[in-house]
C-alpha cells in the first residue's frame, strides 16, 4: 500500500502537472488573499467593525473566504489530478503488473489515495502559510483555523474518493476528467436549489446531499460531528466502490 | 498434490458473452519444467495466461500455484508467480532501475535484500547500460528486456512469460533463451510464443491449443519422435531402375521425383542409407545428394490444428 503511495506521489511531482497546478493555485489564491486584506484594511470597514460590537474577527472574514474560494477552486483542479488514477495504468497496460502482484486490491486502492492526499497536504501546507502571515501584523483565532483546515482536509478527501472511483470506470483520462467534473459541479449545484423550497439539514433534502454545504458550518468554526460522518461515510464508500470495480473488472 | 507440482489447472474455462475463449483445460507443471505454450492468434493463450496471473478472473475451473489456491489464498498464491503480459507493464516516466526497484518493493523483498535483487536482475538482463534511463526512451527491445527483468526480480517459483522474444534483436534473442534455461532449472516456466523453433531450443514439454482445447500435450523428447524421418530424398547422375532400389535392404516404397531424384521410404527403426550408399558406389550410379526428411515442428503444428479444425466441422456435420 505505502508503496503504491510513494510511487504514485513520486510521478506526480516528475510530471509539470503537478508543479503547474501548484504554481496557479498559489497565485491565484495569493492575489484573491491580498485582494481581501486590503478590503479588511480599509478606514471605512474598520470604522464599521469597530462600531458594531459583534462584528467578526479576522480569520472570520479573511480565511473563511479565502477557504470558502480554496474549495471551489479544488472542485476545478481535483478532477486533473485524480483523472489518471487508474484510468493511466489501463492505458498504459501497467495494471497487470499491480493485479499480479501479491497485494489486496483494496491496497491498490487505498494506495493510490493516500498518494494523491500527500499532494493534497502540501498544496494545503502551502494555502496555509497565507493565513499564517497575517500573525506577523495581527493575532488569528486558532479554533476557528484548524476547523476551517479539517474542513478542507475532509472535503479534499471526498473529492479524491469521488474522482477516484470514476477513473476506475474508463481507460480515457480525459473521459473520467470531464465525468469527475459533471460530477463535481452538480454536488456542489445540489446547493442552489434547495435553499429556495426546502430545509437545509433534513436528510432527504437534496441540498443535504450538496459536498459543500457540509463545509461552511466547519469554516465558522463549528464543529458538527454530523458533517465530519458525512464526509467520512462519502470517502469510505467511494473507496470500497473502487475497489469492487476493479475487482469486477477480472471478472468482465 | 506433491510439493513438486508448482502449477496445476484443473477444468479450466472461460467465457466471454457467448465466446469461449478456453474450454475446460487440465495440466500440471512441476519444478524444473519449462513449457511452451503454442496455438494459433485467438487460440486462448493470453486468456489462460491470465487466469493463472489472477488478472482474469475464470468461469469455471480451479488453479493452484505453489499448493496456494488462487481463490483461497490470492495473496501468497501471488507471492510465487512473475507475469510478463503480452506488452510490458513499464511506467514510461521513470528510470529502469527506479521502476525495478518499485517492482521489488511491490513483491514484498525485505529491505536488506532489494538492493542485490535489483543489481543482481540488472545484470541479468543486460540493462547495466540502460539503468539511469528513463523507460520511455529506451527501445522496444529494452523495454522487453525491462519487462522481463520486472518478472523475475523476486525470484518467484513460477515464471509466466507471454511472448517474451518479441522484439528482441537474434543476439539477445539467444541471451534470453539462456536465461529462461537457467530459470527452468529451478523454477517452472511457462511461455507462449509463435516462433517454432523457440520452443525447440528452449522447452522442455509443449503445449499446443486451439479454439480454446488442448490438442497437444507432450514432453519435447516425444515431439521429436513424432519428428523423426521415415523418408529419404535420394540424388543419381546415373538414375538405375527402380526396382533395383525396392531390393535394397529396409527399403520399403520408392516414388520418382522428378528425373533424377528419387523419394525413399524406409522404417523408423532401420535406414537403408548405408547399403544405400554401398551399392550406390559400387555400381556407379553417380549419388550427389542424400537428405533424410525430418518433419518440421511447423508441421506437426499445422498438421494438428488443422485436424482439430477438420474434427470439429465433421462434429459440426453429424
Amino acid at each position: 500500500m505505502w508503496v503504491i503511495a510513494a510511487r504514485e506521489f513520486r510521478s506526480l511531482f516528475i510530471s509539470p502537472l503537478a508543479w503547474s497546478i501548484l504554481g496557479a493555485i498559489q497565485i491565484i489564491l495569493g492575489w484573491f488573499f491580498a485582494v481581501l486584506v486590503e478590503w479588511f484594511l480599509q478606514p471605512e470597514i474598520q470604522a464599521n467593525l469597530a462600531s458594531d460590537p459583534n462584528a467578526s474577527g479576522l480569520t472570520a472574514i479573511v480565511v473563511a473566504s479565502l477557504f470558502d474560494w480554496t474549495a471551489i477552486i479544488l472542485l476545478l483542479v481535483t478532477p486533473l489530478l485524480t483523472m489518471r488514477l487508474i484510468s493511466e495504468e489501463r492505458r498504459n497496460n501497467t495494471l497487470p503488473l499491480l493485479l499480479s502482484a501479491p497485494i489486496s486490491m483494496g491496497s491498490i486502492i487505498l494506495g493510490k489515495f493516500i498518494g494523491l492526499m500527500g499532494f493534497f497536504i502540501i498544496m494545503l501546507a502551502m494555502i496555509m502559510l497565507m493565513p499564517l502571515s497575517l500573525l506577523l501584523g495581527g493575532t488569528l483565532d486558532f479554533g476557528q483555523l484548524l476547523a476551517g483546515l479539517l474542513g478542507l482536509f475532509l472535503f479534499s478527501a471526498t473529492l479524491i474518493a469521488i474522482g477516484l472511483y470514476i477513473s476506475t470506470l474508463t481507460s480515457h483520462p480525459t473521459v473520467a476528467a470531464i465525468s469527475t467534473f459533471g460530477t463535481f459541479l452538480l454536488l456542489w449545484m445540489l446547493d442552489w436549489g434547495g435553499h429556495v423550497t426546502e430545509a437545509q439539514d433534513n436528510i432527504l433534502s437534496l441540498s443535504y446531499w450538496s459536498i459543500t454545504s457540509h463545509y461552511q458550518p466547519l469554516l465558522q468554526g463549528l464543529f458538527s460531528t454530523a458533517d465530519i460522518v458525512f464526509y467520512l461515510l462519502l470517502i469510505g464508500l467511494f473507496l470500497m466502490l473502487s475497489t469492487y470495480r476493479l475487482d469486477a473488472e477480472r471478472i468482465q | 498434490m506433491s510439493s513438486d507440482t508448482l502449477i496445476s489447472v484443473k477444468n479450466l474455462s472461460r467465457n466471454y458473452g457467448n465466446f469461449c475463449a478456453v474450454n475446460n483445460i487440465d495440466f500440471e507443471v512441476k519444478r524444473g519444467q519449462i513449457l511452451g505454450f503454442l496455438g494459433p492468434n485467438g487460440a486462448g493463450k493470453t486468456t489462460t495466461m491470465q487466469m493463472i496471473t489472477g488478472t482474469l478472473a475464470p468461469t469455471t475451473g480451479q488453479i493452484s500455484l505453489a499448493g496456494y489456491d488462487l481463490l483461497d489464498h490470492p495473496i501468497q498464491a501471488k507471492t510465487a508467480i512473475g507475469y510478463l503480459p503480452e506488452q510490458p507493464p513499464v511506467y514510461k516516466e521513470m528510470q529502469v532501475d527506479e521502476y525495478l526497484l518499485f517492482c521489488a518493493k511491490l513483491h514484498h523483498i525485505p529491505n536488506s535484500a532489494i538492493a542485490y535483487s535489483v543489481n543482481h536482475t540488472i545484470e541479468q538482463c543486460g540493462l547495466n547500460s540502460v539503468s539511469r534511463r528513463l523507460i520511455s526512451n529506451l527501445s522496444k527491445g529494452y523495454q522487453q528486456r525491462v519487462g522481463i527483468a520486472q518478472a523475475i526480480i523476486h525470484n518467484p517459483q513460477v515464471v509466466i512469460l507471454d511472448e517474451p522474444t518479441i522484439g528482441l534483436d537474434p543476439i539477445q534473442i539467444r541471451e534470453i533463451r539462456a536465461l529462461i534455461r537457467r530459470l527452468g532449472e529451478e523454477h517452472s516456466v511457462i511461455l507462449s510464443t509463435h516462433i517454432l523453433p523457440e520452443v525447440q531450443a528452449v522447452c522442455s514439454h509443449v503445449q499446443i491449443i486451439n479454439r480454446g482445447q488442448l490438442i497437444l500435450n507432450d514432453t519435447i523428447d516425444g515431439l521429436l519422435n513424432q519428428m523423426q524421418s521415415t523418408h529419404l530424398q535420394v540424388g543419381f547422375h546415373n538414375p538405375p531402375d527402380i526396382k533395383k532400389i525396392q531390393k535394397i535392404q529396409f527399403v520399403e516404397s520408392v516414388e520418382i521425383v522428378k528425373d533424377n531424384k528419387i523419394r525413399i521410404q524406409h522404417s523408423i527403426e532401420n535406414s537403408p542409407v548405408e547399403s544405400l550408399v554401398e551399392q550406390s558406389v559400387t555400381n556407379s550410379w553417380g549419388l550427389y545428394e542424400l537428405i533424410p526428411e525430418q518433419r518440421t515442428l511447423e508441421q506437426i503444428f499445422v498438421d494438428l490444428t488443422n485436424a482439430n479444425e477438420d474434427s470439429l466441422m465433421n462434429m459440426e456435420v453429424a
